[in-house]
């Protein structure tokens, strides 16, 4: 067993309202360079949609991730073979055409047109070429463009369900959509790290943080096809690939990551996971039915005296395994089983886990009248009564498992009838009872489930370890020469080709 | 150290200072966004060498009570996107002014020394005056400098002050709230000089009339945080997470603390994804589906079972036991007025005995007069004024009876009205006979109404009413409903049984959170009233978790009472002029030239008698309500108000009192005329506009090209006849032809080039809200935040409280030649909500006819003389001025002294003072002092001020109130102390909700808990309104009236349609990448949008029309043209498009070939403002006027407009 920590991530889904404020929040602060425009370390898709960029699931246009292959896991993108004949051209490489072309306006024509006969306007103009261009992509294009037959009908994830519901989900009593928002997910097994020819990607060892080294990177781009949530992007002004950081100087200042610190829905959580650095290969290359319970099991307790041991072997100090107990992701992960990771089908690990949004309940429509599907005596619906194919949710965060998927939202459910029972009484507690023990709960947790999810405080949803800056700083140069010399020097900005 | 180093070393990893140095940062200081978004939010504003950077949400509220979530954090996608402004191409950094408009005053300025003089050249020069005006909006600005435009605004004022009088001198400038020192700027500026404020609330008809006709309360609703106490929640019109995107996250952690969600919208927008259920109800038709649920609820627990705690709250808060006179009108009754305590032997000699009203006491089985009413909240007794169920005279128990039913003296057929079917239908209603003066009435109560009104048959009862749920029939069935808003009638039935179950399991935790959605009908009112019934019979309203949480614009000035004294210069002047937006707005930029009769689009009871207020045109209401003294109007007369007080003294009057009667005759003999009567004459005009704070031009401007036209005198793409009113009008003079370029001049002070920096003459350059100091609070939540100068403003920017103050500099240094004395001016305003004008009229006066008196205050506006000097503008605009002291602090009817505490400030060590006119005032020359003068001077920040505004209640109400104020007299807020963390304001008697302590704010608890009467004619909850107008309206009930039909409103008369086109309801709700006009233009939000605002639309629309996603479209109708692109989806329904609120004409917009390829213009080149009239009535209970309080409303959800794709684009 080698224990390794990993700092990770649980957004609640039923939680997220769509707003885009976690996009920003990044954006102001890493991306707002040259180079970076079209940059959304942070993005919010409306689901189904196609996303960014532009279908970016579907794994048989861009190839990222891993496959199993004779018993062994490759990258889709650069197996051995592939790799030195497309070494200067890679077709799996998302264009601009995935993207978009970024954009701005000549607002000084507002101010600097000469007198005439019309209303002076600022043009769209193009922020590569700097001529007028007509807008016709963005990175959040089909935002809220649920019942939309050009993207809702397009998610890659709607393969499972069959034509007639994929019509319905344009239908009043199906019509339905929810938010995905993503960053990095700071995978166990990233294909990103795997793929970069220059080793210019890592994890880091005390928080798991995937970081690509601004020096060494030598603008292959690899990561970016390799990746296949795409969430790697080549910077055109420096010629480096840049990623999420999950804001690591605000991490080892014990600040949550700017995304989560600005989530207006409450939805992050942020914590410590410790895993068994020994199995990931073996986990990694199961079955597609046996991998979400193998990523779990690879995530260790941390109140068992053996894995604490193991920690402190590998120098986890006292403080930093409390912190890993306290951790709210491990929670939802491993103890209630209701976050799951988005397409673990791609075998890359993923430690950015996600409790699926409870929706509104189908209706049925006669005679131009529209009636909810729903029993005059029910308060609320039955979990499986949502507007939303089963199978579609599967596909994103269950590799494809309904079971999965049922269980998790059955036990969302029977915490909310649970806790009307005991605030209204209009469910006899009687039955909620009975719907916590269907859903394979009790009222201990649905009350610890409630908590975490209705009432938490800043510092209960992220539980922040110490990253002992002063020891890995200590690895190189004395600290107190540190704390003299900080910040002092000249800004050279990195050329081109570095 | 493996876990550290074992994979990559730390020294390979130096290179992680990369990103490092891009966190690091100089400092961090706490402000907010003025934008009337209504969040308030409190953010960290980054700043790294010298330059904002970026923002963060600052996470150090205060936590609440119990288990309630905590706020944290604030702040959404647009605030955090605010930066971007500060050092972008579209920042104003220096003043401009349109070329032509410079040309001109600079010729006028070489020829002529005096800049007043030289304007009035400019002025008197038709040609050359609407030559710039033809300008305005088509480029040509120049940079100037700061003098040039202050010296040529000093100018514009003083000359417009000397010819026509000062108030043709105007502000626009919306929501205090947002930064209320920067809008008391330029009001104080404005109020110095005689000039008027333009309301907004209602013109963006934020206002909910029917809280005004309920509550006698403006708006007053839950803070967030509450929504958490709700055990049901109905949303309605109110998008929450895309609009109240701070707050929602209390709506979905209450979902998993077992509250039900119900989302009620035509499209499946945003807050659907959050519902347990939604239900999407037909666009403006709520209305029904409510009505049907109270029909449900009366039915199973007023009827079937009897609910007490229901029963008892109906006693206790509503009108409900309250009698009514039933009226013979024909061969059928019709509900009639309250029955007046004074028609009782027993109650004969009561002061304000028509203000007060009767309950049937069970006990001693005749009329009994209790307290609370109008007419003890006035009268010289003070201590009644309380819902105590006492005999006002004798002080014995009252237990009034809510119904008749059981011990009627007869069931007599009375007529209800069916506007669906524009018809009546009778009912029988039980009634007891009265004595009174007048013989024996026929009377019976609020409630034996409400079965009547919504058909809710009773044992011996049954005659005329519904027979079953089933019934489709029968006016307010589930049944009746389906085919109005497209429900099914059983999701009435299980909506309306889980609703009032919730209610009484949890004593009233069932709250509505409704918005813009609803309130921007022309029937808001209606639909409000229809839903707000259901948690009035719920006993719902006043209650934590429990009540109508409408949301719309930032109303809430928490400290309202110092920050209403300096804004409206109260300090120094004892009248103000306030307007009433949409009814200037309508008259002056000649709307009301564009339609017929109100009734062709509002279904009213048919047969109205000679005389009722229930027919003809809107604009003939209006001279009627501006003559009766409901509405305020500026200008006043066709002549100069300080014209007319010289002119009054010349003929001999010698006191204010004279200088009035002598105008007062000149009315009442027609030599004086009030300019509404004659809108479009040129004295009537009003000339020079300030906008600030505000995108009045485009984002507010209902009509907008009818804007550019009547005010701007520039191109407008309408094509509405402007005659079409000519042979409706009554009481206005019409003229063939209406004016153009009303406005000599149009200053926008702003931080962008938005539509209205574009169109003005002139624009300053405002410092950003990183750039100031300034206040902020909202009623989302309780606490107060403050705006702070992260950086000092940016390149010549200042601040608005800065601009004014060197704009008031330079005219009181022009002032000594043309004003060379003070001037006494006469004032004319409204009769007042909170004054004893709520019990002006018992009836509709008629002075001008001669059948009343004309007695200001009582039959007409109130008059008042007010003296003027304005060569001490600036003195006086940097001074707290004496009446500041001498007159105490006054809000919602509240009063407390503060003279003391004026001293203190004087007398402090630490404080700066001024003389003026040889008075030592406290400064306030800078906006730092200001916000301090606010903070310690309000009730809700200094616990002193709240003790002393309870100790006054308790006098007027004589129940204990200081109970409330426990704990807080120590308590005193600084703009320092805000500044270093956000601050909880405490329980204060000028509002409703109690949030001391960490309790939640809900509105009326304080009334509900403490007997206190809400401010109303009964001092009561109004089921009832029987205000003539509402009688005549139909609107005496809660009632359904339907949508205003496309054909009969107007829209589309002289637009062509031909077979690819498309008529759709054109809705402009409040969109996600935007607050109103700002942000959408900035790089990051047109990013995650579109790069424009798009019309959404139906996926089968729009292949009808030929139309696909992301196509550019072209929208119109009679009053403009939008061009745009499209995005298609099913969750918008067929027949409805949606433009969100509000794009900018100045991004990326085309030329549109309908309209000669001009370019296109906004979302509000398709709307038109129509008022509806009963909303006008005054001088009555809650119906008396208050600033963003009463009056009709700016809707425009009725509007239609046809769409095409766009045959070709041109730029």
């Amino acid at each position: 067993m080698d224990v390794r920590a990993q700092v990770s991530m649980v957004f609640h889904l039923d939680k997220c309202i769509g707003c885009h404020t976690c996009s920003i929040a990044c954006k102001n602060i890493w991306t707002d360079r040259r180079g970076t425009e079209y940059m959304w370390f942070n993005n919010v898709e409306t689901k189904p949609g196609t996303g960014y960029p532009t279908q970016w699931e579907n794994q048989d246009k861009y190839k990222g991730g891993w496959e199993v292959s004779g018993g062994t896991l490759r990258l889709k993108s650069t197996s051995k073979a592939k790799y030195l004949p497309n070494i200067f051209h890679n077709p799996t490489m998302p264009t601009m055409d995935d993207y978009y072309e970024p954009w701005t306006y000549r607002y000084q024509d507002l101010f600097n047109s000469p007198p005439g006969d019309d209303q002076p306007i600022a043009r769209a103009v193009s922020m590569v070429t700097g001529e007028p261009m007509e807008i016709k992509a963005g990175p959040n294009w089909d935002d809220d463009l649920g019942g939309s037959p050009i993207y809702a009908s397009n998610d890659v994830n709607l393969s499972a369900v069959t034509e007639q519901q994929r019509q319905q989900l344009n239908a009043l009593e199906r019509l339905v959509f929810f938010y995905f928002p993503r960053i990095c997910n700071h995978c166990l097994n990233p294909a990103c790290v795997a793929s970069c020819p220059s080793g210019a990607l890592y994890k880091r060892g005390e928080d798991g943080i995937v970081l690509i080294n601004q020096k060494r990177c030598r603008a292959w781009r690899s990561c970016v096809s390799a990746c296949p949530y795409k969430k790697s992007y080549y910077n055109w002004n420096t010629g480096k690939s840049e990623k999420c950081l999950l804001c690591y100087p605000r991490l080892e200042t014990g600040q949550a990551p700017a995304c989560f610190h600005s989530c207006v829905g409450r939805i992050r959580y942020l914590g410590v996971l410790l895993y068994d650095a020994d199995r990931i290969n073996e986990v990694a290359k199961l079955p597609q039915d046996k991998l979400i319970d193998g990523q779990r099991d690879l995530i260790l307790d941390p109140f068992d005296p053996k894995v604490i041991e193991g920690a402190k072997k590998n120098g986890m100090t006292d403080e930093f395994i409390q912190f890993a107990q306290r951790s709210p992701v491990y929670k939802f992960v491993k103890v209630w089983k209701i976050a799951l990771p988005p397409h673990l089908e791609f075998r890359t690990l993923p430690m950015l886990f996600y409790v699926p949004a409870l929706l509104p309940v189908l209706g049925s429509t006669e005679n131009d009248i529209y009636k909810s599907n729903t029993k005059p005596e029910d308060i609320f619906h039955k979990f499986n009564e949502m507007r939303v194919p089963m199978e579609y949710l599967a596909n994103l965060f269950a590799a494809g498992d309904v079971n999965k998927m049922n269980y998790t939202l059955r036990k969302l459910m029977a915490v909310r009838v649970f806790k009307r029972a005991q605030t209204v009484g209009d469910i006899p507690m009687a039955t909620a009872l009975e719907t916590l023990a269907q859903a394979d709960t009790n009222e201990k947790e649905a009350e610890a489930i409630y908590r975490m999810t209705a009432l938490p405080t800043f510092a209960q949803r992220f539980v922040i370890p110490p990253l002992a800056r002063e020891v890995a700083i200590e690895a190189y140069k004395d600290p107190q020469e540190h704390k003299k010399e900080a910040g002092f020097g000249f800004t050279i900005e990195p050329k081109r080709g570095l | 150290m493996s876990w550290i180093q074992d994979i990559v070393s730390p020294k390979t990893r130096d290179w992680e200072e990369f990103y490092r140095n891009r966190w690091a940062h100089d400092r961090v200081v706490r402000s907010t966004h003025g934008v009337n978004c209504t969040g308030s939010c409190t953010w960290n504003i980054y700043v790294k060498q010298g330059i904002v950077t970026w923002e963060l949400q600052a996470t150090d509220h205060l936590e609440l009570e119990g288990e309630i979530p905590p706020y944290e954090p604030r702040g959404c996608q647009r605030g955090i996107s605010y930066s971007w402004y500060l050092y972008s191409p579209m920042r104003v950094k220096y003043p401009y002014i349109r070329g032509s408009l410079l040309d001109a005053w600079t010729a006028a300025r070489s020829r002529i020394q005096d800049p007043v003089e030289a304007w009035a050249s400019i002025q008197a020069d038709a040609k050359l005056r609407a030559g710039y005006q033809a300008c305005r909006g088509k480029g040509g600005f120049r940079r100037t400098d700061w003098e040039t435009v202050l010296e040529l605004m000093a100018a514009a004022n003083l000359y417009t002050a000397k010819k026509w009088g000062p108030d043709r001198v105007i502000g626009f400038s919306p929501i205090p709230a947002m930064s209320m020192l920067s809008y008391a700027a330029g009001a104080r500026f404005l109020q110095l000089f005689g000039g008027v404020n333009l309301s907004f609330y209602d013109w963006y008809c934020d206002l909910p009339p029917a809280s005004p006709e309920i509550w006698g309360e403006q708006t007053d609703v839950n803070e967030s945080a509450d929504w958490y106490n709700a055990k049901m929640i109905a949303v309605m019109g109110s998008n929450l997470n895309m609009t109240r995107t701070p707050d929602a996250h209390f709506v979905t952690e209450a979902k998993h603390n077992g509250t039900k969600l119900v989302v009620f919208t035509p499209d499946f927008a945003q807050v659907s994804k959050l519902a347990d259920e939604w239900i999407p109800v037909h666009q403006g038709q709520d209305g029904a589906f409510w009505m049907a649920v109270n029909h449900v609820i009366l039915k199973e627990w007023y009827v079937d079972k009897k609910t007490d705690s229901f029963l008892d709250y109906q006693k206790r808060t509503t009108d409900n036991p309250l009698l009514v006179r039933l009226e013979k009108e024909g061969d059928t009754w019709r509900p009639g007025r309250l029955l007046r305590a004074n028609t009782q032997d027993a109650y004969k000699g009561e002061e304000h005995g028509d203000w007060k009203f009767l309950m049937w006491d069970s006990k001693t089985g005749r009329p009994r007069m209790p307290m609370g009413f109008a007419g003890h909240r006035w009268q010289k007794k003070k201590g009644q004024w309380n819902l105590l169920l006492k005999d006002g005279v004798t002080g014995e128990d009252i237990d009034p009876l809510l119904s008749f039913a059981e011990i009627k003296d007869e069931a007599l057929s009375v007529q209800f009205d069916d506007f669906t079917k524009a018809g009546t239908c009778n009912r029988d209603i039980p009634v007891k006979y009265v004595d009174t003066p007048e013989g024996k009435v026929p009377v019976t109560t609020v409630f034996d109404l409400l079965f009547g009104q919504f058909g809710v048959a009773r044992p011996g009862l049954t005659k005329g009413y519904a027979a079953n749920y089933d019934d489709k029939e029968a006016v307010y069935t589930p049944a009746w409903q389906e085919i109005l808003t497209g429900i099914s009638r059983e999701n009435v039935v299980k909506f309306a049984r889980q609703w009032a179950r919730t209610a009484e399991l949890t004593g009233g935790k069932c709250t509505v959170i409704i918005g813009a959605g609803i309130n921007h009908w022309y029937h808001n009112n209606l639909i409000y009233r229809a839903a707000i019934v259901s948690m009035m019979l719920t006993g719902s309203v006043g209650k934590n978790g429990g009540g109508m949480a409408h949301y719309v614009g930032q109303e809430k000035l928490a400290m309202g009472e110092p920050w209403g004294a300096i804004a409206f210069a109260r300090d120094w002047n004892n009248a103000v002029r306030l307007q009433q937006a949409p009814v200037w707005h309508y008259v002056h930029c000649d709307q009301w030239r564009y339609e017929k009769h109100f009734s062709d689009y509002h279904v009213l009871p048919k047969n109205q008698k000679p005389g009722s207020l229930a027919q003809g045109h809107t604009m003939d209401v209006a001279v009627t309500a501006v003559r009766n003294g409901w509405l305020p109007f500026f200008p006043q007369y066709n002549r100069s108000s300080l014209e007319l007080a010289q002119e009054a003294e010349k003929a001999g009057a010698k006191s204010d009192q004279e200088i009035v009667k002598y105008v007062v005759d000149k009315l009442k003999k027609k030599e004086v005329q009030f300019t509404v009567e004659d809108p479009d004459a040129e004295t009537s005009w009003p000339r020079v506009w300030y906008i600030w704070r505000g995108n009045a031009l485009m984002s507010s401007a209902k009509g907008h090209e009818y804007f550019l036209k009547h005010y701007l005198g520039t191109h407008s793409n309408a094509i509405a006849s402007e005659a079409v009113a000519k042979d409706s009008v009554k009481m206005v003079k019409w003229w063939d032809t209406a004016p153009r370029g009303k406005m000599d001049l149009v200053v926008d002070l702003n931080f962008r080039v938005d539509t209205s920096a574009l169109y003005s003459d002139i624009i300053l350059p405002a410092a950003t809200w990183y750039e100031k100091a300034d206040l902020n609070t909202t009623d989302m939540h309780a606490y107060v935040n403050p705006l702070s100068a992260a950086v000092p403003p940016c390149w010549e920017s200042k601040s608005d409280w800065d601009i004014f103050k060197a704009l008031c500099k330079k005219i009181a240094e022009l002032a000594p030649k043309h004003f060379p004395n003070p001037v006494k001016d006469v004032m004319s305003g409204p009769l007042m909500h909170d004054t004893e004008a709520e019990v002006a009229q018992v009836n509709i006066p008629d002075w001008l006819d001669g059948k009343d008196e004309p007695v200001p205050g009582k039959t007409m506006p109130n008059m008042s003389v007010v003296v003027r000097d304005y060569t001490k503008m600036y003195q006086r605009y940097i001074a707290l001025g004496p009446n500041f002291a001498a007159k105490g602090m006054h809000a919602h009817g509240t009063h407390y002294e503060c003279a003391d505490h004026y001293e203190k400030f004087i007398k402090h060590p630490k404080k700066r003072v001024v003389e003026v006119d040889g008075k030592v005032c406290p400064s306030i020359e800078d906006a730092e002092e200001a916000a301090d003068v606010v903070l310690h001077f309000a009730s809700v920040s200094n616990g002193e001020m709240a003790c002393r505004g309870y100790e006054d209640m308790e006098k007027r109400t004589g129940v204990p109130l200081m109970h409330l104020a426990e704990g807080s007299r120590n308590v005193e807020m600084t703009y320092k102390d805000i500044q270093s963390q956000p601050r909880r304001q405490h329980n204060s008697a000028m509002w409703s909700g109690l949030p001391s302590n960490g309790r939640a704010y809900a509105p009326f608890v304080y009334n509900v808990e403490n007997n206190v009467p809400f401010r109303t004619l009964t001092g009561r909850q109004h089921y009832y309104l029987d205000h003539h107008m509402y009688l005549q309206y139909g609107e005496h009930l809660p009632t359904f009236k339907p949508k205003c039909s496309p054909t009969s409103y107007g829209d589309l008369v002289y637009t062509g349609k031909d077979d690819k086109v498309l008529m759709l309801n054109y809705l402009t709700p409040h969109g996600k990448w935007h607050i109103h006009s700002t942000y959408g233009d900035n790089e990051r939000m047109m990013t995650l949008s579109r790069g424009c605002e798009p019309f959404w639309m139906n996926h089968l629309d729009a292949e009808k029309a030929g139309i696909k996603d992301n196509d550019w479209v072209e929208v119109h109708n009679d009053h403009g043209v939008l061009v745009t692109r499209a995005a298609v989806s099913a969750r918008i329904p067929p027949g409805v498009s949606i433009v969100y609120h509000s794009p900018e004409r100045t991004l990326n917009v085309p030329k549109s070939p309908l309209r000669g390829n001009k370019r296109a213009g906004g979302h509000n080149s398709l709307t038109r403002t129509r008022l509806k009239p009963n909303l006008m009535c005054g001088g009555y209970g809650q119906f008396t006027f208050y600033f963003n309080y009463w009056g009709p409303t700016g809707c425009n959800r009725d509007t239609h407009v046809l769409v095409r794709k766009l045959p070709k684009l041109e730029y």
